[in-house]
C-alpha cells in the first residue's frame, strides 16, 4: 500500500461517494452549530420540509452573542436582534431534537471548547461547524474544518458535505520552546512564516517535537489559528496525550468501545515516506513571544522589534501595510515593547482553555494592573471558569483588578456588548487583528496569554520574559 | 440559486490585497436570520462615515461603479472567516462575479453556492483588467461562464478555469442538497459500516 498522511487516512475512512471529477461525498462524523451562522439553514430545512439527518450526531451552544457579565440572565443586557439569533437556536434545537447547551447550562461556552471538552471531538473524526475556527479540532487529529451556512444546511440534511480533497502541507516545529515562548507563538511564528494566503487549498500537519511536547490545550491553540494562515484545517497526530485528555469525557466511548476507539486511533498517524506537497520547518528555539503591529495575522514580529516601514514590502501589501499603520496609528521604526494600551482581552478560542488562565496568572500573580487600564477574562466555557475558581486562579485575576466574566466570544469579534470604543488600543489573546474586529475603529495586538497580563501589568506591550520569575515558564 | 451564464457590466477596481470578510461585512450586520438584505451594509466601513453618510473616495460610492456587477481585486479576497454572509451582501449588492489572483478557500467555496462566480487569473492580466476597469462605467467587461472566459471592454479575452461540478450547478441554478439526496443509499450503508467498525463515533 502507498504510504499515506494522516489527512489521506482520515479522507479516505470516510469518503461516502467519488464522482469521476474527483468532487467527494465526505462522511461528517460530528456537526457544531453556533447561533450567527445557523439561522438561515434550519429555515431552509423548514422551508424544504427536510429534517436533521442525525440529531444525535448535532451539537448547538450560543456563544457570539451571549453578554459575559455576570447580570446576563436578564434579558436587556443583549440587544434585540442579539436575542432573536439566541431564541431562534434555542427554537431550532428544540424543534429539531440536537444536543444543546443553552446559556442557562454551565457546560455553555465556545463551541471550540465546548466540543472537545465534552468528548464530542475524538481523533480520526471528520468534525465541521459553521465557523472558520472550527480547525481548533485539528488537535485531536480530527479532520475540521470550517463551513459555510449552505453547506450547514447541506450537513443537518444529508450529514455529508460536498470536498475536494486539499493538499497536504507539513509545518514541522523542531527542539524546544525556549521560556515565556507558548503555542500561541507557534502559530503566529507560521503565520508569519506563510503569509495569511500560505496554507489555502492545504491542510496542515503540524509535527516535531515542540509540537509534542505541546498540551492538549496548546495543541487547540495551533490548530486554531492554521485558518489564518489560509489552510481550511490544521492536524496533529493523536498520541497519549490525546487519549488521556478524551478518556471518561461525558461523550468519549468507554469500556471495551474505549479500547477499540484508541486501537484505531493508534492507525492514524503519517506514513514513513509519505508525500506532502509543502514543507515549512520552524526551530523551536528560534521562536521568540511574537506580537501583530498590523492588520492581518500575518503582520506579525518579536516583541523585540520594531514597527516596519512600508516601503520594505513589496506588490499590494505596501499599500494594504501603510492603510493598516495609519489604522493602527503607528510610526514606522516605534518600538514595539513601548506601544502604550488601553485594554487587555484574555479569552476566546484560540486561548480561552485552563492552561491559558493559568499561564496568565502565574504572571499576575501577586501584581496589579496598570491603572486605568481596561483588563478581562473571559473564561472559553462555564466548565473552565468554574476550574479556575476552584483553581484560585480567578482570585488572583480579580485582586489584578481584572473583569472576571461569563463564558463567550466575547471582545474577540465583539458580537455582544464587549467592543472597543474607536481607537482604543487592545491586547488580545484572540486570533484576529482586522481592522475593526473588536469594535469599530479598535486597535488590536494579538501574542499569547502570558504576554497580555504583562501588558496589563506595565500598560504597554511587554516582553514578558522580563517579569518571569524564576522557574515560572510559559 | 440564480442561474450565472454569462454577464456584462461594470467591474470595479479594489486593488487592496487581503480583502477580509470583516471588511465584507462587518459582523454587527450578522445578527440577521435572513440572507437578503445585507447589500446597503457591503464594504460597510469602508463605505460609511461614522454619521452614517457617505465615504466619496471609496469605489462602490462613485458614481461610476454604483451598478458595479464585478470586482477586480488584490491577492487574497475573502479571508478570514466563513460566514456567508459575505456572498450575501455582495449579492445583494449586485456583484455576480469576483475575480483575482487568489481567494481564501472558504469564501470561494461559498460564491459558488449563492450564485456568485470567484475567478482566478495571474497577475499580469489582473493588472490588465484592473486597468480597464479603471476606465470607469463605460468600460464594461464580459464573464461567459459557458466558454469560460473574461473580456476586457476592448476586446482582450483571457480564458479561466473552473471545477466541471460547480459549473454545471452554476449555469443550471441547481441546489446541492437536491442533488446529494439522490445518493442517499450511499450514505445509509455508509453509516450502517461505520456503526459496526467505529461504533464510538
Ligand atoms: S472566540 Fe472568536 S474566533 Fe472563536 S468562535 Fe468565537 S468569535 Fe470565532
Amino acid at each position: 500500500m502507498t504510504a499515506r498522511t494522516l489527512y489521506d487516512k482520515i479522507w479516505d475512512d470516510h469518503v461516502v461517494h467519488q464522482a469521476e471529477d474527483g468532487t467527494c461525498l465526505l462522511y461528517i462524523d460530528r456537526h457544531l452549530v453556533h447561533e450567527v451562522t445557523s439561522p438561515q439553514a434550519f429555515e431552509g430545512l423548514r422551508m424544504t420540509g427536510r429534517k436533521v439527518r442525525a440529531p444525535s450526531k448535532t451539537i448547538a451552544v450560543p456563544d457570539h452573542n451571549v453578554p459575559t457579565t455576570l447580570d446576563r440572565a436578564n434579558a436587556a443586557t443583549m440587544t434585540e436582534d442579539s436575542r432573536i439569533q439566541v431564541a431562534a437556536l434555542d427554537q431550532n434545537a428544540k424543534d429539531f431534537g440536537i444536543n444543546y447547551y443553552p446559556v442557562s447550562d454551565v457546560r455553555q461556552g465556545i463551541v471550540h471548547i465546548v466540543g472537545p471538552e465534552q468528548g464530542w471531538t475524538l481523533p480520526g473524526m471528520t468534525v465541521v461547524c459553521g465557523d472558520s475556527h472550527t480547525a481548533t479540532h485539528g488537535a485531536f487529529g480530527s479532520l475540521a474544518h470550517g463551513i459555510g451556512t449552505s453547506e450547514v444546511e447541506h450537513v443537518l440534511a444529508t450529514q455529508t458535505l460536498i470536498q475536494r480533497k486539499g493538499k497536504n502541507m507539513k509545518v514541522e516545529i523542531t527542539g524546544s520552546l525556549r521560556p515565556g515562548v507558548t503555542a500561541k507563538d507557534i502559530t503566529m511564528a507560521v503565520i508569519g512564516e506563510t503569509g495569511t494566503a500560505g496554507g489555502t487549498g492545504y491542510v496542515i500537519e503540524y509535527c516535531g517535537q515542540a509540537i509534542r511536547e505541546l498540551s492538549m490545550e496548546g495543541r487547540m491553540t495551533v490548530c486554531n489559528m492554521a485558518i489564518e494562515g489560509g489552510a481550511r484545517a490544521g492536524l496533529i497526530a493523536p498520541d497519549e496525550k490525546t487519549y488521556a485528555y478524551c478518556m471518561g469525557r461525558p461523550h468519549a466511548p468507554k469500556g471495551a468501545a474505549w479500547e477499540a476507539a484508541v486501537a484505531y486511533w493508534k492507525t492514524l498517524y503519517t506514513d514513513e515516506g509519505a508525500h506532502f506537497d509543502k514543507v515549512v520547518t520552524i526551530k523551536g528555539e528560534d521562536i521568540a513571544p511574537l506580537v501583530t503591529w498590523g492588520t492581518s495575522p500575518e503582520d506579525v514580529l518579536p516583541i523585540t522589534a520594531v514597527v516596519p516601514n512600508p516601503a520594505d514590502f513589496s506588490g499590494g501589501k505596501v499599500e494594504a501595510v501603510q492603510r493598516a499603520l495609519d489604522y493602527m496609528g503607528l510610526k514606522p521604526g516605534q518600538k514595539l515593547n513601548e506601544i502604550a494600551i488601553d485594554t487587555v482581552f484574555i479569552g476566546s478560542c484560540t486561548n480561552g482553555r485552563i492552561e491559558d488562565l493559568r499561564a496568565a496568572a502565574a504572571i499576575l500573580k501577586g501584581k496589579k494592573k496598570k491603572d486605568g487600564i481596561r483588563a478581562m477574562v473571559v473564561p472559553g466555557s462555564g466548565l473552565v471558569r468554574a476550574q479556575a475558581e476552584e483553581e484560585g486562579l480567578a482570585q488572583i485575576f480579580i485582586d489584578a483588578g481584572f473583569e472576571w466574566r461569563l463564558a463567550g466570544c466575547s471582545m474577540c469579534l465583539a458580537m455582544n456588548p464587549d467592543q472597543l470604543a474607536p481607537g482604543e488600543r487592545c491586547a488580545a489573546t484572540s486570533n484576529r487583528n482586522f481592522e475593526g474586529r473588536q469594535g469599530r475603529g479598535g486597535r488590536t495586538h494579538l501574542l499569547s496569554p502570558a504576554m497580555a497580563a504583562a501588558a496589563a501589568i506595565t500598560g504597554h506591550l511587554t516582553d514578558v520574559r522580563e517579569l518571569m520569575s524564576e522557574g515560572v515558564s510559559g | 440559486m440564480e442561474k450565472f451564464t454569462k454577464l456584462t457590466g461594470i467591474a470595479a477596481p479594489m486593488p487592496l490585497v487581503n480583502i477580509d470578510t470583516d471588511m465584507i461585512i462587518p459582523k454587527q450586520f450578522l445578527k440577521t436570520i435572513k440572507r437578503s438584505g445585507l447589500g446597503v451594509n457591503l464594504f460597510d466601513e469602508m463605505r460609511y462615515n461614522l454619521d452614517g453618510t457617505e465615504i466619496a473616495d471609496f469605489v462602490l460610492n462613485q458614481p461610476a461603479y454604483r451598478k458595479a456587477e464585478i470586482i477586480i481585486a488584490g491577492d487574497n479576497f475573502g479571508c478570514g472567516s466563513s460566514r456567508e454572509h459575505a456572498p450575501w451582501a455582495l449579492l445583494d449588492f449586485g456583484i455576480r462575479c469576483v475575480i483575482s489572483t487568489s481567494f481564501a478557500d472558504i469564501f470561494f467555496n461559498n460564491c459558488f453556492k449563492n450564485g456568485i462566480l470567484p475567478i482566478v487569473l495571474p497577475q499580469e492580466q489582473i493588472d490588465i483588467l484592473m486597468a480597464d476597469a479603471r476606465k470607469g462605467a463605460n468600460a464594461r467587461q464580459t464573464v461567459d461562464l459557458e466558454a469560460q472566459t473574461v473580456t476586457t471592454s476592448d476586446g482582450q479575452v483571457f480564458p479561466f478555469t473552473v471545477d466541471g461540478h460547480r459549473k454545471h450547478c452554476l449555469m443550471n441554478g441547481l441546489d446541492d442538497i437536491g442533488l446529494t439526496l439522490e445518493k442517499v443509499s450511499a450514505i445509509d450503508s455508509f453509516e450502517a459500516k461505520s456503526a459496526a467498525l467505529h461504533p464510538w463515533a
